[in-house]
């Protein structure tokens, strides 16, 4: 009994260790510009406008998202082709772009001169306008789309193949499969895959500016920016803060209130099981989601070609920086992620939805009050540009640990619920049962959340530029510095550098998650 | 794993290795201290001359700088700000965190320099930059009544957006909302910063960006391409001054003293015209280099005195919003 009570002390300690790091990092720094504010910063009507543009937009990108992602999940899970697994990496490109690279890519397909627009011109159509609201969408649909592709993806993979052949060996077929298997399924994952792109698109500010058109477009996130640096009105800011924190907890609320079952039976397999008639449509969908994720990184691949020679030598330290703040950072959050997970592996629902909840709230938060806030910490110290890699590889993994929880907490639950009476009842040690249990059980989702997370902290320009050493510089932040002096050719080629390495490390990690499996 | 503990003792080694040399501390936007900017040009030359360890420190753009130097108030690190324009000077002056300079120098600034608090750098002119051979708008009206498309910052993220802001408000007056009205469907789209406005010109998302007159400098003498030219307006040209300034908590008065003097001489400015690609605040001996534009007469130089700007600044914004928004 005492060795139980000191597994549970461990694994409650890890967990709270964790959950005390993300507090401090959305609601502390919050906190922290608050404190640091004169007085309470009142909004004007702008502001409230500004609300309710970033939340209907990001209602409307994140229920897009989601629903064009069933039907190319559902047919990327039950399809099996040539190039389906560099299929399904690559799609996870948009999402780890620099949001700057995205955009550019996107206006060379879809912009006034994009081949979009130049293939109507020489039809003879009218053209068509990416500005505006529909562009904000559209854009952040392009972002998202693949991250809840990939969820998705990840629900259908952990359905057991017993389970269809059962459905098809007593007749099942078409709406009776769906409502048997695939409907449970979905509402497992998709409130889930909604609540994060909806706090991705809730802090949203570069791209809904660039597309948007105008001030009409205006974001939350830029009321904060307005606030810090426009105004100078910090209390203004951290009220904004407080708005998008409120929002997420809303939303978050709603999300949960679906009831989320636990995950029943078998893990993960590497093959894809053909459930059901094959349709035509499985290959529409592929395809038109492919186009539309792929088209516009070829356009970014295109332009940063020429680039890719004579590129300064510091893109190279760059790139060696980013890398390892990227490794560095995965690993952090799946050590963080692992830990949540272990601790609420046997908890009540209620637990484990806090936990989730709190989670997220690192991404619910304004980068720019996370950075300032951080600062603030820092400052009374220490030199906050010391820390400056620290910093971004720490809230780099904070940022990517919703990702991580997502695909682990159903997982870890899954191998107590399957396996830990049989570890009571032999008494296996808590690093036995880890290292050979848990760990290979784990092994796919772990290598995905890691590889999310590293591909994520190398596009991510972060909070960097708020730390900003002079002599360290990532790989985003050194192609904005290209950019910033006018050499837009460099910065393509940058850009492509960049991605490469995102998916090279991406894939590197997916792929040993999946291992001999 | 190796690296972190390797990067902190690299950075004490470093720290106590400068402890017996004096250290001046220089806070300025990013494009100014990138490898592509002025500073380590500057860096190398003021060093030569100083005997201190000059560190530039880049803290984001021009506002984020003052916004930073209002964060870290009294006990800031820093003993010059280097970046801030006139839009911010009256903001920044009215922290108390600066002190005054006793700089004097043969300025080249349109409208001369008297500020006692800051000392001017740089400086340009707005302008939108188009391609070369295009029929280019004479002036707001022109471009507003024209088909030419346009991309512009937004000024509440981005100085240009704030300064195309100012020069709309300093030509027009209470006439400005209309003149925006006017343009609203010129605009494609308003960026967050200017390097998205300018990628996406590149790209051809539209016929004109807003920019400096200097820029097609950098097309012709970096790139040898002559194709980007910029339209004179004339109602004239509303101008940005890049100012510097010592802050009263410095621990190094002296050399702060000493850097911002070296600052107006020929040192200093002849680095700035092809890496920061802006006017030199005091034309160097050696003049501008051949692709340079020419400055305008003083009255089509238009630009508000910083107490001007501030008390404009809000109502313009308003104005700005509300004609865009329709």
């Amino acid at each position: 009994m005492a060795s139980r009570t000191v597994e549970v002390t461990i694994r409650r300690v890890v967990g709270s260790g964790v959950l005390a790091l993300l507090l401090t990092l959305s609601l502390g720094t919050l906190a922290m510009v608050a404190l640091r504010a004169e007085g309470y910063g009142g909004l004007r009507a702008g502001d409230w406008a500004a609300v309710r543009f970033t939340v209907w937009q990001a209602l409307l990108s994140a229920g897009i998202s989601v629903i064009c992602a069933v039907p190319i999940a559902r047919a990327l899970a039950r399809r099996s082709f040539p190039g389906r697994s560099m299929l399904v990496t690559l799609l996870g490109a948009p999402f780890i772009l620099p949001v700057i690279v995205g955009v550019l890519g996107l206006i060379a397909v879809f912009g006034r001169s994009g081949w979009i627009n130049d293939g109507l011109t020489l039809l003879g159509l009218p053209n068509v306008s990416i500005y505006g609201a529909g562009g904000v969408i559209l854009a952040h649909v392009f972002f998202n789309l693949p991250l809840a592709t990939r969820l998705i993806l990840q629900g259908w993979l952990s359905v057991p193949p017993g389970q269809f052949r059962l459905a098809a060996s007593l007749g099942a077929d078409g709406f009776a499969l769906h409502r048997l298997i695939e409907w449970p399924m979905l509402k497992r994952s998709l409130p889930g895959a909604f609540l994060l792109i909806f706090l991705l698109c809730l802090t949203s500010f570069t791209v809904a500016l660039a597309v948007g058109g105008g001030p009409r477009a205006t974001t939350i996130e830029l009321a904060v920016y307005q606030a810090f640096r426009f105004d100078f009105d910090i209390g203004k800011a951290a009220t904004l803060g407080l708005i998008q924190i409120a929002i997420c907890v809303c939303v978050a609320a709603l999300a949960f209130l679906v009831p989320l079952p636990r995950v029943q039976g078998g893990s993960d397999v590497g093959v894809v099981p053909t459930w059901s008639r094959p349709s035509p449509l499985d290959w529409a969908w592929i395809g038109l989601g492919a186009a539309f994720l792929l088209v516009p990184l070829g356009a970014i691949v295109l332009s940063g070609l020429p680039g890719l020679w004579g590129l300064p030598s510091s893109i190279w330290s760059a790139l060696w920086t980013s890398v390892w703040v990227a490794v560095l950072s995965a690993l952090l959050c799946a050590a963080m992620a692992l830990g949540l997970a272990l601790m609420v592996a046997r908890s009540a629902d209620g637990v484990r939805k806090l936990a989730e909840g709190i989670g997220v709230l690192g991404l619910a938060t304004s980068p720019l009050v996370i950075g300032t806030g951080l600062f603030l910490m820092i400052f009374p110290f220490a030199r906050p540009m010391d820390f400056a890699l620290v910093v971004t590889l720490t809230v780099n993994a904070v940022m990517s640990l919703p990702f991580a929880l997502r695909v682990l907490a159903p997982a870890v639950a899954q191998v107590y619920s399957d396996h830990d009476r049989l570890r009571q009842s032999i008494g296996m040690p808590q690093g036995t049962w880890a290292r050979y249990v848990v760990l290979p059980a784990v092994r796919r989702p772990l290598g995905f959340a890691m590889g999310l997370a590293a591909a994520l902290s190398m596009g991510d320009l972060g909070v960097i530029t708020l730390f900003a050493d002079p002599a360290v510089e990532t790989l985003p932040l050194a192609l904005y510095r290209l950019m910033g002096a006018y050499r837009m050719d460099d910065a393509a080629g940058a850009a492509l550098i960049l991605v490469g390495f995102s998916l090279l490390l991406f894939w590197m990690f997916d792929r040993g998650g999946r291992g001999r499996a | 794993m190796k690296t972190v503990p390797f990067f902190f003792a690299g950075l004490m080694t470093a720290t106590s290795v400068m402890a017996d040399t004096p250290v001046l501390t220089v806070y300025t936007y990013d494009s100014f201290a990138s490898d592509w900017g002025p500073g380590p040009a500057v860096e190398e030359a003021f060093e030569a001359t100083c005997g201190c360890d000059l560190q530039i420190v880049p803290a984001g753009d021009g506002a984020a700088l003052l916004a930073r130097i209002q964060l870290e108030g009294a006990r800031s690190d820093a003993d010059v700000v280097l970046g801030l324009d006139t839009n911010l000077t009256a903001a920044a002056a009215a922290t108390d965190l600066f002190a005054p300079h006793s700089v004097t120098a043969d300025f080249a600034v349109p409208g001369g320099w008297d500020d006692p608090t800051f000392v001017p750098f740089d400086w340009g002119y707005f302008a939108f930059v188009g391609n070369a051979g295009a029929d280019l708008p004479a002036n707001f009206k022109a471009l507003g009544d024209s088909d030419t498309k346009i991309v512009i910052q937004d000024p509440r993220s981005s100085t240009p957006g704030l300064g195309l802001l100012m020069w709309v408000k300093q030509a027009y007056g209470d006439d400005a909302p209309m003149i925006w009205e006017n343009l609203a469907d010129n605009v494609v789209t308003v960026t967050a910063g200017w390097s998205e406005a300018y990628g996406m010109f590149l790209e051809g998302e539209a016929d004109m960006v807003l920019s400096y007159t200097t820029s097609p400098a950098y097309h012709i003498i970096a790139e040898e391409d002559m194709s980007k030219t910029f339209a004179t307006f004339d109602e004239g040209h509303y101008m940005q001054i890049e100012v510097a300034g010592k802050l009263a908590g410095s621990d190094q008065p002296e050399l702060a003293d000493q850097f911002l003097n070296f600052m107006v001489t020929d040192a200093f400015q002849s680095i700035i015209p092809t890496t920061n690609w802006m006017f030199p605040a005091v034309t160097p001996a050696s003049g501008l280099p051949d692709g340079f534009p020419m400055a305008l007469p003083a009255e089509q130089s238009l630009i508000f005195a910083p107490e001007q700007a501030a008390a404009v600044r809000d109502d313009a914004l308003a104005e700005w919003q509300a004609a865009l928004s329709k």
